[in-house]
């Protein structure tokens, strides 16, 4: 309970944060951040995201295509002087995972210029370093305590099971998508042929009875 | 219990004065820290579409920041407070639920009242041709849906919550959203299993009508001809 010296712990704390506050910003690295977008990719196109990162930051790129063509892009990764860190071609779903080598900024382009019609649907999660803590004071002396730390736990096991619904539903979106193309397709192909077969026999009918009406002289020379 | 309470006592209690202006200093300093988030580089009348696809009820922020490139100090910089962007965010239906221009930094919250696709444009409002000198503007970007759109310092400080009551709260959002995903998903699963029924109906229905039209059309054809022939006495 707060009573006496209570002001004499908030002179304490305050100067406890103040240390925590520098202790944070000068000598842990910020923060890390999970951009998780979602965009559209039209066909010849390419499209480009770039980050700063710090040196010794463990990042995640995954991505996956949800909707268009064969449900393939061209993905690159490159580091601040160029060098290319990862680059697959045509590819449906990946996750690369590096840690930054140094200062700078990544930059990663999706590719969709091999494709000349077909426009993409593209998912990617860029996970940079860790998640921020609930807590500006996560860095505290001491320890969790039990409740905490199963909290903790919980919490990183639901993430995970947010993870798997993300790529469930992408999945789900991606067969879903396949199973309305077809539904279209279907339904203008039947049209489509029946009116084919309908031309295609009325004009034979037609064809075949002008073979035999145009020359009397062929008439009568099939008649003996 | 005393023994936990007692390892609590270090910090200050939020809610109560110094340690809330010494919190939000902290978490100023922590966002500019990580301002830097993703960006990309846009043209000037171009438009750049992001897809969410979210459940019902589900409350979306979105931040962004522009910088112009300055062709004179061959850096980026930030923008000149003129140019803005405008933002515009349709539902599944298409229909438009936000349209709002912001300036050369923004930041635009909307919450999905139907589940599905949910489309978030945004373009330059720059007429000014002369603005982009042929550079692209660059913007950084930072959408947080559902659970992650919670600024946990403001609930702890509104509800008076203590740490482990902080952290029980962000399970329980967690869940939530959990629940609203699977729910939607059960939505999807319905609307895919309608559309499978829908395609298999059609082929079903086209096959029998194909076999009737073929059958038809080759009756008629053939007495046709043999009316025909017989006319022309062929036959």
């Amino acid at each position: 309970m707060p009573g006496l010296g209570s002001a004499q712990r908030w002179a304490a704390a305050a100067g406890r944060w103040g240390c925590r506050l520098l202790a944070l910003l000068l000598l842990v690295p910020g923060p890390g951040s999970a951009s998780e977008i979602t965009f559209e990719l039209p066909d010849n196109a390419k499209q480009c995201f770039y980050e700063d990162i710090t040196q010794g930051t463990k990042c995640t790129l995954e991505f996956q295509v949800i909707t268009g063509g064969h449900y393939d892009v061209d993905c690159r990764l490159e580091d601040p002087d160029g060098n290319v860190l990862y680059k697959e071609m045509k590819k449906q779903y990946d996750s690369f995972t590096f840690t930054a080598s140094k200062n700078g900024t990544y930059k990663f382009c999706f590719s969709n210029e091999f494709s000349t019609f077909t426009h993409k649907t593209v998912y990617f999660d860029f996970q940079v370093g860790e998640d921020p803590p609930l807590f500006p004071s996560e860095n505290r002396v001491s320890a969790l305590t039990q409740m905490e730390s199963a909290c903790v736990s919980i919490h990183e096991a639901l993430k995970s099971v947010i993870d798997y619904q993300t790529h469930f539903r992408l999945r789900e979106a991606q067969g879903r998508s396949r199973a309305e193309d077809l539904n279209t397709r279907v339904a203008y192909w039947s049209v489509g042929e029946a009116l084919i077969l309908l031309v295609v026999s009325i004009g034979q009918v037609f064809l075949l009875k002008s073979f035999f009406s145009d020359k009397r002289t062929t008439t009568t020379r099939v008649g003996s | 219990m005393a023994a936990k309470q007692g390892v609590r006592v270090v910090g200050p209690r939020p809610g109560t004065g110094l340690g809330r202006v010494v919190r939000a200093l902290v978490l100023l300093l922590c966002f500019a820290a990580r301002g830097g988030a993703l960006y990309f580089h846009i043209g000037e009348t171009e438009k750049k579409c992001f897809i969410e696809e979210i459940p019902d009820e589900t409350m979306v922020i979105g931040n962004y920041r522009t910088q112009l490139y300055d062709k004179q100090r061959e850096e980026y910089q930030p923008a000149t407070p003129g140019l803005g962007m405008f933002v515009e965010v349709k539902d599944p239906e298409d229909k438009v639920i936000l349209a709002r221009q912001y300036g050369s930094e923004g930041r635009f919250t909307f919450t999905s009242h139907t589940p599905g696709e949910h489309q978030i444009c945004l373009h330059s409002n720059s007429t000014k041709f002369s603005l982009f000198a042929g550079g692209m503007l660059r913007v950084h970007l930072d959408i947080q849906v559902g659970e992650h759109a919670n600024d946990y310092a403001e609930i702890a400080a509104k509800d008076k919550l203590s740490e482990l009551q902080l952290r029980v709260r962000q399970l329980v959002e967690q869940v939530e959203q959990i629940q609203k995903e699977q729910n939607y998903q059960r939505w999807r699963e319905e609307r895919f299993r309608q559309t499978s029924e829908s395609t298999n109906q059609r082929v079903l229905w086209w096959s029998i009508l194909q076999t009737l039209i073929l059958v038809a059309i080759g009756v008629w054809q053939m007495r046709h001809l043999k009316s025909f022939f017989e006319a022309k006495k062929l036959v």
